[in-house]
């Protein structure tokens, strides 16, 4: 705050929610993505032969669930 | 401090990055339509892909040939990873859809990493709009002419044996998550990915020619190893990003399929 008022410009909101519409937007995607590829790791280990199954449903929930962070980094773009 | 006093480090805007200039226009019917660097890369791409199955498969022989052997082996691939895990034997008629709009993903993908060019064709917004429009008129199209249109609307958004009082409520959910929200996410997703890792590398290299040439300090002529090492390591990670991304839209596509011909309830 200081560092801005010396040099002599504003912190508008729109910078503020620019910086914190992607970090937001990363959380519950960042959990979701942890909870497939672990538990996706945990079920190849117990179960090595249905690597093949699983494979694709892994990539498929990962998809799914990263589209939201993208959908946050989209947004980040947006902002004006 | 020093840092701070330096001729400030300047990112491209990114409307600067994603814009080319036309080479040349023409109308038709009223809409002008500008052809990019891009779109030439596009249609070369189309060339190829289109003119190595050709090649492969135009004589196709018992004891395949190198280029059979190869193309074989990536049509081969999709039919083990994707079709028939999610669609089962009978994706075999889809199976001309799958390998096409896979390899295209793929090639439009893998132009990021490719020298001279540069750029992934798929950041820009109207390519992966379009292929999500094929996928889903052609999940749609397969669910009516399988089940007939009432059936397959039905099925799609009505979901058995839920209260009758949160029902409305479910039938707007599953419209609108089954009708919007799929092509919507289908196009975004390959789009925001392709432009993420466009920008990422951008930024990487520009950050290690700015240490290299322009920066005050020695320190950073002599540290401009580090973001150089990592932007060959994002290179790599953007390859990676470029068969996965082309995979998951593939695998999307059809899983989609698949629901329309098997309503699951």
């Amino acid at each position: 705050m200081l560092l801005a008022q010396a040099a002599g410009t504003t912190i508008s909101v729109a910078a503020i929610g620019k910086g914190l519409v992607y970090g937001l937007a990363a959380i519950g995607p960042g959990i979701g993505i942890g909870l497939v590829f672990g538990n996706a790791i945990q079920a190849i280990a117990r179960q090595p032969e249905a690597a093949g199954l699983v494979r694709p449903i892994m990539f498929l929930g990962f998809a799914l669930a990263e589209a939201l962070a993208l959908l946050g980094f989209v947004l980040f773009f947006l902002i004006t | 401090m020093i840092l701070a006093k330096a001729p400030g480090f300047h990112v491209p805007p990114v409307t600067e990055l994603f814009a080319f200039a036309p080479i040349f226009t023409f109308k038709v019917g009223g809409m002008t339509f500008h052809v990019t660097f891009v779109t030439f890369v596009m249609y070369a791409l189309t060339l190829l892909i289109g003119g190595l199955f050709v090649a492969a498969f135009r004589r196709p022989a018992i004891i395949p040939g190198t280029l059979q052997n190869l193309m074989e082996a990536g049509v081969d691939a999709i039919r083990e990873n994707i079709v028939l895990p999610t669609i089962g034997p009978e994706g075999d008629r889809y199976m001309p859809l799958l390998t096409a709009m896979f390899f295209f993903v793929f090639a439009l993908n893998f132009m990021e990493v490719v020298p001279l060019i540069q750029f992934p064709v798929s950041s820009h917004m109207a390519i992966p709009f379009f292929l999500a429009v094929i996928s889903y008129v052609m999940f749609i199209a397969i669910g009516i002419r399988r089940q007939g249109p009432i059936a397959y609307f039905k099925d799609a958004i009505v979901i058995p044996g839920v209260p009758k009082a949160i029902l409305p409520l479910l039938i707007v959910i599953e419209l609108v998550s089954k009708f919007v929200f799929r092509p919507i996410t289908l196009a975004v997703r390959l789009f925001a990915n392709m432009m993420a890792g466009h920008v990422m590398l951008t930024i990487f290299f520009l950050a290690s020619a700015y240490f290299l040439y322009r920066a005050d300090s020695l320190f950073l002529h002599v540290a401009f190893i580090g973001p150089l090492a990592l932007s060959v390591i994002l290179i790599g990670f953007e390859m990676f990003i470029a068969l996965i991304q082309a995979f998951i839209f593939t695998i999307l596509t059809a899983v989609y399929i698949d629901e329309s011909l098997h309503p699951a309830h």
